[in-house]
């Protein structure tokens, strides 16, 4: 009999090998070989150290919307703002960022404080509607997502600017850029924000895990009716894991504002973090370390993927068939475990 | 040879680490009504899964008619005649009730859903077998009673010829427990066979020709119901001597604890649900609250622990004014309650045991500690209330989800009592559960009120009320029309207080 342990380690592994396949029979069928592209693949993601870099570049912001979405799901809610969300923290830390002088030590903290307080607010709307209104947070969110957009390029092109599209850089005292660490990565875009993703996964673990705070979350979160008859105030709650998840997403944002471009741009359209940060979340069981193993799989997968036009002649479609096609079947090894599980005990008999 | 129309021999079902049912033996005659009696977890539900196809036996024989039947699934099941009505009805509450019942074998015509014919169907059936339902109503519209007629009438229209009702009664309030067992009786004159899924000897006796008990997952023996009597089957079922009459001592009431003068609730469509009702209940006793559902006894236990504001009036708790505090402050008070829904209310199921069992008392020392948790403590609380109340559950780290209901009661019941209130609401405390974890939850009841405690008692089970008051106050429509004390009512009288009657046909106080 297989240990419920092994059970865990081996369904990733196997559902990444089935996704693997199924990603090479396509490109088999339109001709190209699947080795070489998932060599080109692989040393998009890890060939050098400019491409590590880069990898972790995009992981971390990941990681961060990620646990905005998987925080609000463990407390009952469904999270689809953390896009918008994302767009106000990259917009205040870049304001904050660039128009205030003071030293590193001051100045730093201000900037990240200031996205996530943004994050914050962009979910406590949501979340006040909710608690006071019973407005279904899913549609609220998707609303203000598309608020923080527009809101956003008005700001940049008006307040912030003279109509120009993007925004002045930061002062390097709000920087998170660093010097080493692009210099040992082949001057990619690594900045330290990796530190504070990882930080931020464990702060949410133990909230949720070991906090007073966090069992009125999961309990609000899985049954309303018997957190209010215990003596929790449900609406508190729902306001509280709503300005948390944004605060996270509201920190995603700063990871782009203050560590990868150092100034933020009018964007015709979403950033998508947020949304690939439901993937993430849904991927990672919404648990903290779940959050962070799928980023660095959809953060690898993504910077990998740039790799397969170019170096094996991959169409970008194909490519990004096949990277939906390794997503989907980790996210289905639900089925892969119980096929697991019917196929040992059938054995046992 | 006697004429069996399904006959179960020594059936043997495991599972890993369990033997479910072993060499169990049940044979239902043509057209009786035949109990399948069981303690919760003793194997009844698994015996009857075997029959509809959902198990496979690892061993014995299945014969439909006298013949040998394999039964791979429930479509082999419904073919066979066999119909299942489930405890939790499997209906599409946006359908109507005809819809309901063809859904999956619906009469067409030009390749679209005859309704017409249908509805007729449907109409023609439920008067043959006098199962009143209304064939355009919509589920979500109809009682529960209602419901239950639909899914019974869903595995007539299938051809059933042997019904399993499992816990039917459950569910209904005891004027529709009467419709149903007149249903019951109508089906076998038609030549249905029924096989009654319960642990409620009452209903037994009544309406069931025999009786098969199963303990522990061992077959005990079938017996004659016209030769038996409650106690023999009690004690066939639990394994030992059961005591219905809860004993108790004279009850010593003392000081008021819970004073209620003209309370007035409404209910979530602000319809009026209390209306200026008083009530008192002191130290030292059972104040038992008769009352067919719907008469206001949810809103006032609502308003008493905070969930629902109440519009006008006063709520006292030890000469506190506790009226509109909000269920944090009621709860620290010095209130508990066992609530009536406990997987609504009572416990968030996915919880561990543990993490349930300090529901109100989490951020509280020892459990938490400037806002950390001590999971140490907490799952040492648990460990000692699982012991001393007897909650059987593999361990404190075992979801609240996986527990039989009678052992989440318990465990509902040890956190609500251990918080050592002033006053303890129990509202159907033993809904649903099997007589060894009534008699155990009556005598937890009966142990506090001997220590000085206030017990308020909402129950729509008119033997529990008679058993474990000490003064019934009867509610009806909003009111508490009458209050009178055990001895000096029967049941009768009882019935007709809280369908409304005045009291002075029965003297009262």
């Amino acid at each position: 009999m297989l240990s419920t342990r092994m059970i865990n380690l081996i369904v990733p592994i196997i559902s990444v090998v089935l996704g693997l396949l199924a990603g090479a029979i396509i490109m088999l069928i339109f001709g190209y070989n699947p080795i070489a592209g998932y060599i080109a693949l692989w040393n998009g993601a890890f060939g050098n150290v400019y491409f590590f870099g880069e990898t972790i570049r995009q992981i971390t912001p990941y990681i961060l919307t990620g646990l905005a979405v998987a925080f609000a799901f463990r407390s009952g809610l469904f999270n689809i703002g953390a896009e918008g969300q994302v767009i106000v923290g990259w917009l205040a830390s870049v304001w904050v960022g660039a128009s205030i002088q003071a030293p590193t030590i001051i100045h730093l903290p201000l900037t990240i404080i200031a996205a996530a307080l943004a994050g914050a607010l962009w979910g406590f709307l949501p979340g006040l509607l909710k608690a006071k209104r019973g407005v279904h947070e899913v549609i609220i969110t998707i609303m203000m997502n598309y608020i923080a957009l527009h809101v956003a390029n008005y700001l940049i092109r008006n307040v912030l600017t003279d109509k120009s599209d993007s925004t002045a850089p930061i002062e390097n005292t709000a920087s998170l850029a660093s010097e080493w660490l692009m210099e040992i990565t082949g001057y990619s875009r690594m900045h330290y924000g990796i530190l504070i993703a990882l930080f931020a996964a464990v702060i949410m673990w133990f909230l949720l895990e070991k906090t007073t705070i966090g069992y009125e979350l999961r309990a609000v979160g899985y049954n309303q009716h018997a957190s209010n008859y215990a003596g929790m105030n449900v609406g508190k709650n729902i306001i509280l894991a709503m300005m948390i998840s944004g605060g996270f997403a509201g920190l995603a944002g700063a990871m782009e504002g203050l560590g990868t471009f150092g100034y933020m741009s009018a964007n015709s359209s979403f950033t998508n973090l947020g949304f690939d940060g439901i993937a993430v979340a849904l991927l990672g069981g919404n648990t903290a370390l779940g959050s962070v193993i799928a980023a660095f799989l959809f953060g690898i997968l993504k910077i990998g993927a740039l790799n397969m036009p170019t170096s094996a002649g991959v169409p970008s479609e194909l490519v990004e068939i096949d990277i939906a096609l390794i997503i989907y079947f980790v996210a289905s090894s639900y089925i892969i475990r119980w096929t697991l599980l019917r196929f040992f005990k059938k054995e046992e008999k | 040879m006697e004429n069996f129309v399904i006959e179960m021999l020594d059936i043997r079902k495991e599972f890993p680490g369990i033997v479910a049912n072993n060499n169990i033996t049940l044979q239902v005659k043509q057209g009786e009504i035949h109990a399948l009696l069981g303690e919760n977890g003793a194997g009844k539900s698994t015996l009857m899964n075997v029959l509809f196809g959902l198990y496979q036996p690892e061993k014995g024989e299945i014969r439909v008619k006298g013949k040998k039947v394999n039964i791979t699934d429930p479509n082999v099941a419904n073919d066979l005649g066999i119909g299942m009505v489930h405890q939790h009805f499997m209906l599409v509450d946006t359908f109507t009730v005809t819809q309901n019942i063809i859904l999956g074998n619906e009469p067409r015509k030009f390749g679209m859903i005859d309704m017409k014919r249908a509805e007729k169907e449907v109409l023609e059936l439920s008067e043959r077998y006098g199962l009143k339902v209304d064939p355009q109503a919509k589920i979500s519209d109809i009682s529960v009673g209602m419901q239950q007629r639909v899914e019974i009438l869903k595995t007539l229209y299938r051809g059933a010829e042997v019904l399993i009702l499992d816990e039917p009664t459950a569910v209904l309030t005891p004027q529709e427990i009467k419709e149903l067992i007149t249903i019951m009786k109508s089906l076998i004159k038609e030549g249905i066979s029924i096989i009654l899924i319960t642990h409620k000897l009452k209903e037994i006796m009544e309406v069931c020709d025999r009786c098969t008990v199963i303990r522990k997952g061992e077959g005990i023996g079938t017996v004659n119901v016209s030769e038996t009597n409650p106690n023999e089957l009690a004690s066939l079922m639990v394994g030992r001597e059961v005591n219905f009459k809860t004993e108790k001592k004279q009850a010593e009431p003392k000081h008021a604890v819970l004073s209620i003068t003209d309370l007035r609730v409404h209910d979530a469509r602000n319809v009026p649900m209390v209306k200026g009702l008083n009530l008192e209940v002191k130290a030292g006793e059972i104040v038992g609250i008769a009352g067919v559902d719907g008469n206001g006894q949810s809103e006032l236990i609502e308003a008493i622990t905070g969930l629902r504001a109440s519009e006008a009036g006063r709520i006292m708790l030890n000469e506190k004014d506790i009226t509109n505090l909000t269920p944090r402050k009621v709860t620290q008070s010095g209130v508990s309650h066992i609530p009536q829904d406990r997987h609504k209310f009572g416990l968030v199921l996915d919880f561990p045991i543990g993490e349930n069992m300090v529901l109100q008392t989490y951020y509280q020392q020892p459990f938490a500690k400037g806002g950390v948790l001590s999971f140490k403590n907490v799952y040492q609380h648990a460990r000692t209330l699982i012991q001393e109340y007897d909650v059987r559950t593999p361990s404190e780290y075992t979801k609240a989800r996986a527990l039989s209901g009678g052992n989440q009661q318990k465990a509902i019941i040890a956190r609500e009592v251990d918080r050592s209130p002033d006053l303890i609401i129990a509202a159907q405390p033993t809904r649903g559960l099997d007589v060894g974890a009534i008699e155990f939850i009556h005598n937890k009841l009966i142990e506090e009120r001997d220590k000085g405690k206030a017990v308020l008692l909402v129950s729509f089970e008119l033997d529990e009320i008679m058993n474990l008051s000490d003064k019934i106050a009867v509610m009806f429509d909003g009111d508490i029309v009458a209050t009178v004390e055990p001895g000096e009512i029967n049941e009768q009288e009882l019935g007709l207080l809280m369908a409304g009657s005045k009291k002075e046909k029965v003297g009262g106080e």
